[in-house]
């Protein structure tokens, strides 16, 4: 554990002085967490109610009976940028971990590292968690502060339990860590294998397509986001991982790295 | 200390290519305490032994023993004994010398890493610049980091990888100094060079080393196998036939003259040489100067090489 915390320091005290990646840790977020607050703070000010007819009506079949049409375009509105919030969790521990390796190679400071005692799984574990816990949490801040703010907006009430409800609640807090762990090990499985830290981020963001695909699909009308997308997403994800972070392990050869690196 | 048997490295070049061979049937014995050099043109496979002596990769054949573990078996426990100076210090720039020092006590398992570090740091005298960042560093300063970062956990080997190469005379003496220093202490130093100099001023033995181990002998041993023993007798004026009647001894390898010298070879220069100041004297010689010729440590490793 010593071992996996020295890594977890190190990398975040590197890391952190690394501008490109400073900026997509602290701009991302606070995007993301502005984009929808301005939207919904727009919305309220203008009085725009907006009527059932303007909500598909696959998600206004979703609305509650008691919700009005305006609440109803408020949700909907709301759960397009529930995408941005998972974009996060994503896009944060990319920019980390692409570097992670990657970056070692070219400065020549993975041939001492791997000298010393440490394992490739505490060296990936110390890794993978200094990529994902600043992604993780900071997705969690982000949705803490939306929270406050539509509070502090005089949000309506249906608007706000939708938000703190299954729906959010599962993508920010079970689907976000997982895609998380998803996007760490396969930007270290790519940073193990490229020689460029630009290369490692730019192949890593893959990942980010089948998100787009389902925001892309909401808007359109053809995927609903439910607490059931939700679970079957998670545990998609959930086995995903476990290949990923099998996968990563066995193709960290430490052999390969050195050897094969000009 | 390290022990090898057959070592043997291929690296495979993908399919339908030949392998390549890095270093073949290596079997040598390194003693504790002892300064090893290990000379070798480039390509010629230094590094590659390391980083299996290291347990940074693996060997395709042959066995090793290191502080009595075996490669392949014990690396953790290996990796924990020994200290390695890689070819290029690998330092992290954005850290301070002292954090990037504590980071690897702290992989290394050092009790206390603090205080090892600054025992370094002042050692090496880098104490006054321990919290500027690595990145600003000289590259003798961040030579002399790694080092300190090789020796926090106090190991009995020390791998020194090119330990002078691409530094100042300056830092190179710097360096130098502080193997010495290493040396006194009575730590085991595996030492790849190329430097011939600074391998024969350090070590006790030498092996050349070209994929296959060429040689291995103490340099004195080295150059006398190779050369003999030579004397210089400087004479005031030196008469053609001076050269003959040293010829003429029994014992006398060989003798020729250059300039107002004679250059003698002698199996025992100590018992030879009186015999032949006596002769020469008694010829009516004016001695000046008399010396031993030394061939440098370039000489043998060029012959061994061409070889």
């Amino acid at each position: 554990m010593n071992h996996i915390w020295t890594i977890i320091e190190k990398e975040w005290a590197e890391v952190f002085k690394n501008r490109m990646v400073l900026l997509t840790v602290i701009i991302m977020p606070l995007i993301f967490t502005a984009l929808p607050v301005v939207m919904l703070y727009i919305m309220n000010s203008s009085g725009v109610a907006g009527e059932m007819s303007d909500v598909p009506a696959e998600f206004a079949a979703l609305c509650e009976t008691n919700l009005s049409a305006g609440d109803c375009m408020q949700i909907f509105m709301i759960n397009q940028f529930l995408f941005l919030y998972m974009m996060m969790p994503l896009a944060i521990p990319i920019a980390i971990a692409a570097y992670s390796i990657v970056g070692e190679k070219t400065t020549r400071s993975l041939e001492p590292l791997l000298a010393t005692p440490i394992t490739t799984v505490e060296l990936l574990v110390g890794k993978g968690l200094a990529a994902l816990l600043p992604g993780v949490l900071a997705t969690w801040a982000c949705f803490g502060i939306f929270h406050l703010a539509l509070w502090l907006m005089h949000v309506p009430v249906g608007v706000r339990s939708y938000v703190a409800g299954p729906v959010w609640l599962l993508a920010i807090l079970l689907l976000g860590p997982l895609m998380a762990v998803a996007a760490v090990n396969f930007a270290l499985i790519v940073s193990a294998r490229v020689n460029d830290p630009r290369a490692a981020e730019q192949i890593s963001m893959v990942l980010i397509v089948p998100l787009l695909g389902l925001l892309f699909g909401q808007i359109a009308g053809v995927i609903t986001v439910n607490a059931q997308l939700m679970l079957i997403s998670a545990a998609v994800l959930l086995v995903a991982d476990i290949g990923l972070i099998y996968l990563g392990e066995r193709l960290f050869r430490r052999e390969t790295i050195l050897t094969r690196w000009k | 200390m390290i022990r090898t048997e057959g070592l043997t490295k291929l690296f495979n070049q993908g399919r339908n290519q030949p392998s390549i061979t890095a270093v073949e049937d290596l079997t040598l014995q390194v003693e504790e305490g002892e300064v090893f050099g290990f000379l070798g043109p480039n390509g010629a496979g230094k590094t590659t032994t390391v980083r299996m002596l290291a347990c940074l990769i693996g060997m395709t054949r042959g066995r090793a023993w290191i502080n009595g573990y075996e490669v392949g078996r014990d690396d953790q426990a290996i990796r924990q004994s020994v200290g390695l100076l890689t070819e290029t210090p690998g330092m992290y720039d954005r850290l301070s010398a002292e954090r990037n020092l504590t980071l690897f006590a702290r992989l290394y398992n050092v009790s206390q890493p603090a205080a090892r570090v600054e025992k370094y740091l002042r050692m090496l005298g880098l104490w006054d610049r321990r919290m500027d960042e690595v990145g600003s560093f000289s590259k003798g300063m961040r030579q002399k980091l790694a080092i300190a970062r090789a020796l926090l956990h106090e190991p009995r080997l020390v791998f020194l990888d090119e330990p002078t190469s691409g530094l100042d005379p300056e830092a190179a003496k710097l360096v130098r100094d502080f193997i010495e220093e290493l040396k006194t202490a009575g730590r085991t130093i595996f030492l790849c060079t190329h430097n011939l100099d600074e391998a024969d001023r350090l070590c006790d033995r030498i092996a050349i080393f070209k994929t296959r181990l060429v040689t291995v002998d103490s340099p004195a041993n080295l150059r006398q196998k190779l050369y003999g023993r030579s004397v210089v007798i400087h004479l005031a004026e030196l008469q053609p036939d001076w050269v003959d009647l040293v010829r003429s001894l029994p014992f006398v390898r060989e003798a020729r003259a250059v300039e107002n010298r004679l250059v003698i070879r002698l199996d025992d220069p100590e018992e030879q040489n009186p015999v032949i100041i006596q002769q020469l004297v008694q010829a009516g010689g004016h001695i000046q100067f008399v010396g031993e010729l030394r061939h440098s440590l370039e000489d043998v490793y060029l012959k061994m090489i061409g070889n």
